[in-house]
């Protein structure tokens, strides 16, 4: 059973990686909802406690499919000191930035955010108070962690005044929004986040989860945990579909958008099937003036973890080979179980210069540090 | 002995619900009439989409073959096909009355056989089945199963419920114990939205998503243990895409690892139950352009067990008769035109074997 930590008291950590690497996706929390009520008018902290976040789907805690571990994370990931995984600001340091020798994390907080909650003014003053907390208790902190703008996404004109009220404020890399949403990304309505998004010269991630209400099949709800977190998979890809189709890019040539923790393996086939058919259905969408590939290889970039593991690992490689070196962020999803380390996720030979791009240029890039 | 391709996903065309009304049983033919019924044409396959009916292939009536010598001329002869397996797309999937889907059900496989499987030997089919209520889909089974021309049975990959379900699994013992294929066709009954994040604005977002439906659906069935009960089931991807299978089986056996605990039922890793279970026909090929790639593609799939010849015919895939992508060897040509759909379809090989 998987309850029990490893004593590893015996054996330091040892550095797993020698480069000084970027991490794409991070996961603060705080210790209690209540560390974020120096921001949270009496009011909004009332209405939260007494009738929740709202969000679309049926438990009061926790999520729609039970995870495989407490709070979805390494079971060593709790500090000492109380409090949840990535909750200590000083125990994250020690356990990744670190051990893991990483200069410019990108924190990505989930569990409470604020998004994805129905109550919109509540999702507005939520949101804020995540922003606000990230920055005083966080990146304020710490200048080798970046924070991301959450926004109350299904309310695009209020998401996009809270990218313009944090625009050049270089404690933020992104903004961030989750997969799962009211309707597919591509649609008129979240236009204006992408419109202020590129405006402020912020990348837009798009992390894996949410509360869209709809099921992740096209065939209705799954059974099983497994087939959510191997669907969101398709819910990038279905995402992307709808962005490039709507004319989200065309619109919006300088917007780049990040796909976090969804894969990587299935871009190539992505963008085979998008072109092909789109030559076929053309007349539908004018307004597109490139093929879909072109569109998701010039603004697009995915996170790596979790990463693929076909054997033998060296096919990951030659999966990547078609989608571009130039497009994979590297990132470890700390504290989650499913946790890639820089120094086992890509066991084969890569060049030299892959695997800088991989673990730090192209964040660097994407993220302007 | 046969020698030319088996073309395992071929459409033949209704001409209009005319056709289909001597087939109905009186009630619902009275009632087809009286309610002034529209055809049974599903938003997944616009009749006037370029996609729908290559545009060489579309008649005076703006259909593709609506009879058996037309299908010959256009989708037979041109191929050197030898066995063509019907499938037909008339959406009785998409009645949210169990009863009508029943009723339209009986009569569309009735119409199958009378009007083409008696009038062209080559013609093979699968039986539409009403898996709106699996008594009936059952039912329907049993029925036409003692015809051996009906090789297959058939629903679309987005209905209801996840078709790894075990509500289903009365339809696949049924199948299973005739030596019937599970084909499951590109297309939804739209109960729930065509993608996996809501309702998309256009045509070309529900066609590209397809390729997601058969992704979840295909995890459906392995995560709910349907093969580990029935050794003998075996199931095709109809219309599915398939270059999107490398990187799925990545991801599916990343975290079969990590969430057997709630599988026990799943003992051996994904990619074996595909190999022992699963087919996909080969059109639409979204794979890369350069044969080199397609090679490489088809390392990476690891297997040349996999795929069923099919040229999807009427829909527009491909140009003239280059149903097969460039970049494969004649080895692997002779195993997805041949082989493949003979291990497949058990009563193929009773009747041409």
């Amino acid at each position: 059973m998987n309850v029990e930590v490893l004593d590893r008291s015996a054996a330091a950590p040892q550095a797993s990686s020698r480069l000084m690497i970027a991490d794409g996706d991070i996961h603060p929390r705080p210790a209690s909802a209540k560390d974020l009520y120096p921001w949270l008018s009496r009011q909004w902290q009332e209405v939260f406690e007494t009738f929740g976040s709202r969000a679309r789907q049926g438990w009061e805690k926790g999520s729609a499919y039970p995870k495989m571990q407490p709070m979805a994370s390494r079971r060593d990931a709790w500090p000492k000191t109380g409090g949840g995984p990535a909750s200590d600001l000083a125990f994250l340091r020690e356990q990744l930035l670190d051990l893991h020798h990483i200069e410019l994390g990108i924190m990505n907080p989930l569990s409470p955010s604020g998004q994805g909650f129905q109550n919109t003014d509540l999702s507005i003053a939520f949101t804020r108070a995540v922003n606000e907390w990230q920055v005083a208790c966080w990146a304020s902190q710490e200048p080798r962690l970046k924070a991301s703008i959450v926004v109350p996404y299904e309310d695009g004109a209020a998401a996009a005044r809270e990218i313009r009220h944090w625009a050049g404020n270089k404690h933020f890399a992104q903004v961030l929004l989750l997969s799962r949403t009211a309707e597919p990304l591509g649609t008129r309505r979240y236009w204006p986040i992408y419109e202020a998004a590129a405006e402020a010269g912020l990348p837009v991630g798009i992390h894996a989860f949410g509360y869209g209400g709809t099921p992740i099949t096209t065939s209705g709800w799954a059974s099983y945990y497994c087939e959510e977190m191997v669907g969101h998979a398709v819910c990038a890809q279905a995402g992307l579909t709808s962005m490039v189709i709507e004319g989200v890019f065309e619109r919006f040539p300088g917007l780049k958008v990040i796909s976090i923790e969804a894969g990587v393996a299935w871009a190539p086939a992505l963008m085979w099937r998008l072109d092909a058919q789109w030559k076929k259905l053309k007349a539908e969408t004018p307004h597109l003036q490139k093929l879909p590939s072109e569109y998701l290889r010039s603004q697009v970039w995915w996170t790596t973890q979790p990463i693929e593991e076909p054997e033998p690992r060296e096919r990951l490689g030659e999966m990547i080979d078609w989608l571009g070196w130039d497009r994979l962020i590297f990132a470890t999803d700390y504290p989650h179980w499913d946790f890639d380390d820089p120094a086992f996720a890509f066991p084969f030979r890569m060049s030299e210069e892959n695997k800088r791009a991989l673990f730090r240029e192209n964040a660097r890039q994407v993220y302007g540090f | 002995m046969i020698t030319g391709p088996i073309d395992c996903d071929v459409h033949p065309g209704v001409a209009s619900m005319e056709a289909i009304l001597p087939y109905l049983d009186p009630m619902w033919r009275d009632m087809a009439e009286r309610r002034g019924l529209d055809e049974l044409i599903s938003i997944s396959y616009p009749s006037n989409s370029p996609l729908t009916v290559r545009a060489d292939w579309r008649g005076k009536n703006n259909r593709a073959a609506c009879t058996p010598a037309e299908l010959a001329a256009q989708c037979l002869e041109p191929f050197g096909s030898s066995i063509a397996i019907l499938n037909c797309l008339y959406s009785i999937q998409l009645f949210f009355s169990e009863d009508l889907a029943r009723g339209f059900a009986r009569a569309v496989n009735d119409w199958i056989r009378a009007e083409w499987l008696e009038k062209d030997a080559r013609l093979r089919a699968s039986i539409l089945l009403p898996t709106q209520n699996v008594d009936y889909a059952v039912e329907e089974i049993e029925r036409l199963a003692p015809d051996r021309r009906f090789v297959s049975v058939m629903f679309l990959i987005s209905e209801e419920t996840p078709p790894g379900r075990r509500a289903h699994w009365p339809i696949y013992a049924a199948a299973a114990r005739h030596g019937l294929p599970v084909s499951l066709h590109a297309g939804s009954s739209y109960r729930n939205p065509p993608s996996p994040v809501g309702w998309t604005s256009f045509y070309t977002e529900d066609y590209v998503n397809q390729a997601t439906a058969f992704q979840t659906g295909l995890t459906s069935l392995i995560t709910e243990g349907v093969f580990a009960k029935l050794p003998e089931l075996k199931v095709v991807m109809l219309e599915s895409g398939f270059t999107w299978l490398p990187g799925y089986l990545w991801r599916l056996t990343k975290f079969w690892r990590g969430t057997r605990q709630e599988l026990p039922w799943v003992t051996e890793p994904p990619a074996h139950y595909v190999r022992e279970h699963v087919r996909f026909s080969l059109q639409p090929f979204d794979g890369p352009a350069e044969p080199a790639d397609v090679e490489r593609l088809f390392t990476l799939i690891d297997s040349d067990e996999l795929l069923l010849f099919s040229t999807d015919y009427p829909h527009w895939q491909f140009e003239g008769t280059a149903a097969l992508p460039a970049g494969l060897s004649p080895a692997l040509v002779r195993r997805i035109t041949l082989d493949n759909p003979l291990a497949t379809y058990a009563r193929l090989r009773e009747t041409v074997a």
